[in-house]
């Protein structure tokens, strides 16, 4: 069984005060800290977990920088077998840009399953996945909270809103998109990042991939970005911690739900 | 004079809200442009479906077919991609949703029609449209244009717009036979399953002390817990705490978990993604502890306390004690 999951990484920005560029195009990131975007860190534990149930290989792709390796080697350190990076070079890519370099470099590698996470933490559009598998022509599902496979098909559990699942069943070969919570992610310390070392991590330059410039233009495109408006929002309880604990019983009291 | 599409979602025989969401936003537009607003149902033999639809459209275009009773995103995606070819709708809105989000990029590809996801609302400057979206866990709003093109697709978050009331439209309605050439569906449809069901219903609440990822650790459940019980509220709680299987899913609130109407809800260390704040809209009083003073939440909360979240679970544990 051969998987390819694709992995992004991103800025963290809970609890962070975000800057918008001078250009109003993104968020000023020299000051953010980054990690594995967290529904990616379920899809390379579900291949893993998949891997380990049925054999097989685990290949981890992103597309991204150099400083992106960093996910790459996370993954590998988890259980992928290798890793390989697409260098958009200078290359702005929207999500079909992305989605249409991640299927030049699938399509030329076995693969039975295709793993995404549902969306990004940074812009949350969530569409690579799916586009993806209508560009390799694959059957799919977003939004996965469970896996089984069995001879040629999996069943899977799609998360709708207010509590409830659809549970359907998909041909393979297939690409899946992960919702969080789907398994338990296994924990990487700086040790297995280094043992994890000596696996292969391919660089692919996206201009190597024989798409044109016309290919890689973006089909949308942010115009600006602004802070939100400001609302009437929350009154703001001050003081120390038992003045707050105060206020709040007095609150629950008007309300009539103190015990 | 053009069209507007919305494709219509239901569930078990009920159109589902964002529906009429979309229809509110697409009959807005109509009006704004002087197009024509078409539905597309796919479904079964369903005339209630169809009436709520056609109440609120122009004209809606529906497939009575078994295949397509229950969503089907190999189908609904083959199913438009010959429709839109035919008609050339000027835009096509869809739900963000787990649904949306399976056939809309497919959809996109397809057409090469250019596709904003998960939109808050939705402009028209000199003819082509542009989309407000939300990014950065909320933080930062983002204006976003599109390529030129004959169509456009958007999908919408859930609650971005009013719903629409019935009565205004009496929709001509276009029945469609399925192709005969049709590909075979990838998919089946197998079940739906409820898996809300728990020892405790956070829906029946008063008082909901509801808590976040901001708790930090499994171990410091227990406290909170403690802090609901002496308060005599229910312990309710926000996606990433089920996802790490902190509290089994019965506790969660939001558009994947329950909404919830307690009287009071008191969000511990919840920074307010949308998909939250969305099943609390029902609240009486919302108070928010956070040590975010940007999180989202304090934008929807009554009260806010910017602080850790554990020194006031303390203190009112000490003044209730």
């Amino acid at each position: 069984m051969e998987i390819i999951v694709c992995v992004k990484r991103v800025p963290l920005t809970q609890e962070v005060d975000l800057e918008i560029n001078p250009q109003k195009t993104d968020v000023r990131k020299d000051m953010l800290a980054y990690s594995i975007n967290e529904w990616d860190n379920y899809a390379i534990e579900e291949a893993v977990l998949l891997k380990e149930k049925q054999g097989g290989n685990v290949t981890a792709v992103t597309v991204g920088t150099e400083e992106d390796e960093e996910v790459l080697r996370r993954c590998l350190a988890m259980g992928a077998d290798k890793a390989i990076r697409v260098d958009p070079g200078n290359l702005h890519l929207d999500s079909v840009g992305v989605a249409k370099t991640l299927s030049q470099v699938i399509k030329g590698m076995p693969h039975d399953l295709v793993l995404t996470g549902v969306q990004a933490d940074d812009l949350n559009e969530g569409a690579v996945g799916t586009m993806l598998a209508e560009m390799l022509d694959l059957a799919h599902a977003a939004v996965v909270r469970e896996v089984k496979l069995d001879n040629g098909a999996a069943t899977v559990r799609v998360e709708l809103e207010g509590g409830v699942d659809e549970v359907s069943q998909i041909k393979t070969p297939a690409l899946l998109c992960i919702q969080t919570g789907i398994n338990e992610p296994r924990y990487v310390s700086i040790m297995g990042i280094r043992k994890a070392a000596k696996k292969e991590l391919k660089v692919v330059k996206v201009e190597d991939l024989g798409l044109s410039q016309e290919d890689m233009a973006p089909w949308t495109t942010v115009e600006e970005l602004y802070l939100p408006p400001e609302t009437e929002g929350a009154e703001f309880i001050e003081g120390d911690p038992a003045t707050v604990a105060e206020a709040i019983l007095r609150i629950l009291k008007e309300k009539g739900v103190s015990k | 004079m053009g069209e507007i599409f919305v494709v219509v979602e239901h569930r078990k025989g009920e159109v589902r809200e964002i529906t009429y969401q979309l229809l509110w936003k697409a009959d807005d537009l109509c009006r704004k442009l002087s197009h024509t607003l078409t539905a597309v149902l796919f479904g079964g033999k369903d005339e209630a479906l169809l009436g709520a639809v056609r109440e609120r459209a122009d004209q809606v275009i529906v497939f009575e077919d078994e295949q397509v009773k229950n969503y089907n995103g190999d189908l609904y995606t083959e199913l438009l991609v010959r429709l839109l070819n035919e008609h050339r709708p000027f835009l096509t809105l869809m739900g963000h949703t787990p649904w949306g989000m399976d056939f809309a990029p497919s959809l996109s590809v397809r057409t090469g029609y250019p596709l904003a996801t998960d939109c808050v609302d939705i402009l028209v400057e000199n003819g082509r449209p542009k989309a407000v979206r939300q990014i950065y866990t909320g933080k930062i709003f983002s204006r976003v244009g599109f390529k030129e093109s004959e169509g456009y697709l958007i999908t919408v978050r859930s609650g971005a717009f009013p719903i629409d009331k019935a009565g205004e439209h009496k929709g001509e309605v276009v029945k469609k036979d399925m192709p005969a050439d049709l590909p075979a569906a990838r998919r089946q449809f197998k079940a739906f399953e409820d898996t809300g069901a728990g020892a405790i219903d956070i829906t029946q609440a008063d008082l909901l002390v509801s808590i976040g990822r901001g708790v930090g650790e499994a171990d410091k459940i227990s406290i909170m817990q403690e802090l609901a019980d002496m308060l005599g509220g229910v312990l309710s709680c926000s996606r990433p705490v089920v996802d790490k299987n902190w509290l089994p899913k019965y506790h969660q609130v939001g558009t994947s978990g329950k909404s919830v109407k307690p009287k009071v809800y008191l969000a511990f260390g919840i920074s307010g993604a949308f998909q939250h704040v969305a099943g609390i809209s029902g609240a009486g009083c919302v108070i928010a502890v956070n040590k975010d003073k940007k999180a989202p939440i304090f934008r929807v909360a009554d009260y806010g306390v910017v602080e850790d979240l554990f020194k006031v679970a303390e203190a009112l544990k000490a003044k209730k004690a």
